[in-house]
């Protein structure tokens, strides 16, 4: 089983390891070279430097035989870039995006995409937790 | 007309100045702050600030309504695929344009059909191979559409295909000439067309298959 990570931050980097862990071949692409230290001082997969839109890198990188890819970059529309180009151009069956803007995510996801977003998880969480406080209700006098 | 131009640098706020001299209505998106204060005085309330990858920018900017057409001239590939995607697929836009940056981003905008659009980097280097007369095949026309270009080339004395007709060419699959222009006159390349040194052909072919016509036309 082999997985691509485009983003290698706290999220890409996190994932990567997991997935390491759980016996994935993984290959992890950023453009800044220093990203490879959050994958620890051991990392025993490929790291490429390079644009995650950029075909001749995610060649390299070995996206035509990837089961999985993992679009994780701080851009959103840099990461729905990279899902489209990933399902389309190299028909990989799983390719998860994310993608902070609620409305976006929301757009991409009915149109068949993958998305995450971790914003709308944290606002479901918050409200869940609020709710799950029982503050006792209030009744205005009129 | 009504027009909504994502992205006020140059190329932008040129196309949205020329648009409003014509006396179409253009809304102007910009997300730099200081790009957007300097063009305030000038376009008033026809510029807005905000990510025009935003939906509610994009409703600010009237795209429900819809406009009958939308630039996303940004100097970001990303943010205008994303912008076009949204126009078209979420608000029923009937027209985009996208500029296009990087030319090797062309693909993903091919890929995800987005059409027009425009490289100026790309439209020069087609104007110097035009200029240059070391390069022996010139890019007429991009049929993207269709997958398909159109190439000129000239044949010189030493060329294998001079003193030949075009049925003994042995043409590559997927190429064809269409004419041959000599002394100022053109004629449709058929079957019994004649190829002679200083000839002007025009040939028509699928992207990559260019070598290959180089070989047959220009050298053995």
């Amino acid at each position: 089983m082999k997985a691509l990570i485009i983003g290698c931050g706290r999220v890409g980097s996190s994932t990567a390891l997991q997935l390491q862990s759980e016996g994935w071949d993984v290959v992890v692409v950023d453009e800044n070279e220093d990203a490879l230290s959050r994958l620890g001082d051991h990392w025993p997969g490929t790291f490429l430097v390079g644009h995650g839109i950029d075909t001749d890198l995610l060649r390299e990188a070995g996206i035509e035989d990837a089961d999985a890819v993992v679009a994780a970059t701080d851009g959103d529309n840099t990461n729905i870039v990279i899902g489209e180009v990933a399902e389309k151009r190299f028909d990989v069956k799983c390719v998860v995006v994310r993608v902070l803007d609620p409305a976006r995510a929301e757009f991409y996801a009915a149109r068949g995409m993958r998305t995450v977003c971790p914003t709308q998880t944290a606002i479901d969480t918050l409200l869940e937790t609020v709710r799950s406080c029982e503050v006792p209700v209030v009744r205005t006098t009129a | 007309m009504y027009v909504v131009v994502a992205g006020a640098g140059k190329v932008g706020a040129n196309v949205a100045r020329s648009l409003l001299r014509l006396g179409h209505e253009v809304t102007l998106i910009e997300q730099r702050r200081d790009r957007f204060e300097r063009l305030e005085d000038e376009f008033e309330h026809q510029v807005q600030r905000g990510d025009a990858t935003e939906l509610h920018v994009l409703e600010h900017a009237g795209l429900a309504r819809p406009p009958d057409i939308v630039l996303a001239l940004t100097g970001d590939d990303e943010d205008n695929m994303v912008i076009c995607q949204l126009a078209k697929e979420k608000y029923g836009v009937p027209k985009v344009i996208a500029r296009v940056n990087d030319p090797r981003n062309q693909a993903h905008f091919d890929l995800l059909g987005i059409s027009p659009t425009v490289c100026a980097t790309s439209s020069i280097m087609a104007l110097v191979e035009h200029e240059v007369p070391e390069h022996d095949l010139i890019h007429l026309l991009e049929l993207r559409k269709e997958n398909l270009e159109i190439v000129e080339v000239l044949i010189d004395r030493d060329s294998p295909s001079a003193g030949k007709r075009v049925e003994g060419l042995e043409l590559p699959e997927g190429a064809r000439l269409i004419s041959v222009m000599r002394d100022g006159q053109a004629v449709v390349a058929v079957g019994s067309t004649m190829l002679e040194s200083g000839d002007q052909v025009l040939a028509i072919l699928e992207p990559g298959k260019e070598d290959e016509l180089r070989r047959v036309l220009l050298r053995t």
